[in-house]
């Protein structure tokens, strides 16, 4: 199986990290190279860190509420890196009314609490397989 | 019951006597549904020296059965909800219901923006403004925030840490204004950014300059302000990162030992600024492990207090705490479950004997709570209080068997890991070093493993669930606060003095980088000034430098 690197970010000023964290590690445990970000970085330095390790897949999360500002800010600022081919996938205290719009806007996945941890590993290897273009 | 005893006696002829007759108690008879009396203090048959080293009586060193000599039989705790959201009017409006409602406290929530010291224009404020509490950006917000609110009756507990001085500063002239004296005003600020660095994630400053920012607090308000808490030394924020009961308290605890030390080393009066320290925990849902725990936690800090730093005034080796239930337990699942739990944790946190109380409500785990689910969350607490008969007697699960085991387990487990952390160079270098986030983050991996295994079950998530829409009334902030926010900020900043501002941060830079210079004075003067907030962290994060979290 191809190892994927994918980078997990944190933006804004929410410091809730438990669960970002959670989901890095079992996604390194399932075999991905996983970089995390630390919290409170900017839309701008996630998608730099995403551009300059050459990354198959970003995943963000927030628990503040700032998701519908942030979420998209994060594809903005990826597409004026020029990595727009990047899949964004996202978690956090998410309204499910919101999930919708977040995925117009092209997040790929959007992750609720309560989530099997399994769910969410296998988005993200559909998501790498995807960007790189294979068959998972 | 040897009633006759001669330390019992002596115990109700000094500190029971004293408090009975300064406080009487809430009613002349506690009975049961019956009419038998509810004894105020259950006791073993033989009042033992183990017994008394060990658990002694409420009110006495070591505090294991409570800080005072009647508990609640005298005062019920606070119920204290912690709520705040958008503007500083609309915050004001939850409050004075609050209020109506019979609560006895505030605590104040503050957006992201005002606890990591922008300004809600600040690009980094973006979709952050008045989120998560509400958005200060200067005086006139303060002022508007306690409207009508006598600030010396009412105790206010404000949820800040890097820029406390500053909200403090804000909340002495809000009160000045109103006619009350600093030395008047009561409350608490969190103020405690050792945990930030591991946990909480609100820090500014590096860690050393936070630890001065925190000492020039206790040095002024030890002055100047006796009656406010200068410090929340908190666990709760370590324990919702994901470590365990002992962990909680241990590091909470070395983040005291810590705070003390350097007040010392400045110069600061052992027995004036310790009994100023307050405390804040987690109640989780393992009923009597928390309940053990905050026994444990009270008892381990008195010894530590005696044995470090040779206290002896009782004031300065109490620990008086304020709890939270566990927001990480509640669940997006069929969520009025979470009243259930919720009932639990707060039940854990009276039956450990804590001095306040928030209970959390049961749609935190989607957004904001709703003020229908606020006033279930305070009325969990009133049962508590009124219909339980728990608050009838004092330490009630005292003696069992189980308890004592865990209380004393808990104590040890506890000083061993303060142990380690101070073989390794103490807290601040254990922040640098990783040390504390890596225990904390070890225990929390290890934790959800075992519920993503099934082997820890919580309800509704991975056993019991139903097929729903988790549809519950959610509780939306309108956009449009985080533009008018901006545009009273404006305002505010075109109307004020300039010349007063330029000098005012001049001031303050110069005494930022004097080491000896006690900030509170001139974070004050630029307060009156309407400097705001982003402005005065602004010129500190100019003298200090920012810390940057870590990666991995």
């Amino acid at each position: 199986m191809e190892l994927y690197r994918i980078l997990i970010g944190k933006p804004g000023l929410d410091g809730h990290d438990r669960g970002a964290k959670f989901i890095a590690r079992a996604l390194r445990d399932a075999g991905f190279e996983v970089i995390y970000t630390g919290i409170r970085r900017t839309p701008d330095e996630i998608a730099a860190s995403a551009v300059q390790e050459d990354v198959a897949a970003v995943g963000l999360s927030s628990m503040s509420g700032a998701h519908a500002r942030l979420f998209p800010a994060v594809l903005e600022a990826l597409d004026k890196a020029g990595a727009k081919d990047i899949p964004v996938l996202g978690g956090g205290i998410i309204p499910a009314e919101d999930i919708p719009r977040l995925k117009k806007a092209g997040i790929s996945s959007v992750f609720t609490p309560g989530t099997p941890v399994d769910t969410i590993i296998n988005a993200f290897r559909e998501a790498c397989c995807q960007h790189h273009q294979q068959r998972c | 019951m040897s009633k006759q005893d001669p330390a019992l006696q002596e115990w109700q002829d000094n500190e029971l006597a004293r408090t009975l007759a300064r406080f009487p108690e809430r009613k002349e008879a506690f009975t049961c549904h019956g009419g038998r009396p509810v004894e105020r203090l259950a006791l073993p048959k033989e009042i033992d020296e183990a017994y008394q080293d060990k658990l002694g009586f409420p009110g006495r060193y070591p505090y294991t059965r409570g800080v005072q000599p009647t508990m609640y039989r005298g005062r019920l705790w606070t119920m204290r909800q912690y709520a705040g959201f958008s503007t500083a009017a609309a915050s004001n409006e939850r409050y004075r219901y609050l209020l109506d409602q019979g609560q006895t406290g505030l605590s104040v929530a503050f957006d992201l923006p005002t606890q990591i010291g922008y300004d809600s224009d600040d690009p980094m404020a973006l979709g952050e403004v008045g989120k998560v509490g509400v958005a200060i950006d200067t005086l006139a917000d303060m002022e508007i925030l306690f409207d009508q609110i006598p600030l010396d009756k009412i105790s206010t507990s404000m949820t800040i840490n890097s820029p406390a001085m500053v909200l403090l500063a804000m909340y002495i002239v809000v009160a000045e204004k109103q006619g009350v004296k600093a030395e008047q005003i009561m409350g608490t600020i969190q103020n405690d950014l050792l945990k930030e660095y591991v946990a909480r994630g609100t820090y500014i400053f590096p860690p050393r300059a936070s630890l001065r920012l925190i000492t020039n607090i206790f040095q002024w308000c030890s002055a100047n302000a006796p009656r406010f808490n200068t410090i929340s030394i908190s666990g709760y924020h370590i324990r919702e990162a994901g470590s365990t009961a002992t962990q909680e308290v241990a590091f909470t605890l070395a983040n005291g030992l810590t705070y003390v030390q350097t007040a010392l080393d400045a110069g600061l009066d052992l027995d004036v600024f310790a009994p100023r320290l307050a405390f804040f925990f987690n109640a989780s849902s393992n009923l009597l492990e928390e309940a053990a725990k905050f026994r444990a936690a009270r008892r381990l800090w008195a010894r530590l207090m005696k044995e470090r730093f040779q206290a002896e005034k009782p004031s300065t080796m109490m620990l008086r705490f304020h709890t939270q239930t566990a927001g990480n337990t509640l669940t997006a699942q069929q969520v009025d479950n979470n009243i259930v739990r919720v009932t639990i944790q707060a039940l854990a946190a009276v039956l450990g004997g804590t001095q306040s109380l928030h209970t959390n409500s049961r749609d935190e785990a989607l957004s904001l709570p709703t003020e229908d689910s606020v006033r279930t969350a305070l009325r969990t607490q009133q049962i508590i209080a009124h219909e339980s008969g728990v608050a009838d007697t004092v330490d009630p699960l005292a003696g069992s068997w189980y308890i004592e085991e865990l209380t004393d387990a808990i104590e040890q487990e506890a000083l061993d890991l303060i142990n380690q952390v101070d073989e390794f160079g103490g807290v601040v270098a254990c922040i640098e070093n990783g040390f504390i986030a890596g225990q904390i983050e070890d225990a929390a991996y290890q934790y959800q493993q075992q519920i993503e295994s099934g082997e820890r079950v919580i309800v509704g998530v991975n056993e019991f669930q139903v097929d729903e829409d988790v549809e519950v009334p959610v509780m939306r902030l309108d956009p449009a606060v985080e533009d008018e926010q901006v545009r009273q900020l404006k305002q505010v900043k075109a109307e004020r003095d300039q010349e007063a501002v330029r000098q005012c941060l001049a001031d303050l830079e110069n005494a930022a980088r004097s080491d000896s210079a006690n900030l509170m004075k001139p974070v004050l003067a630029a307060v009156r000034a309407y400097c705001s907030l982003g402005e005065i962290c602004g010129v500190l994060r100019g003298v200090f430098g920012e810390y940057r979290g870590r990666a991995w």
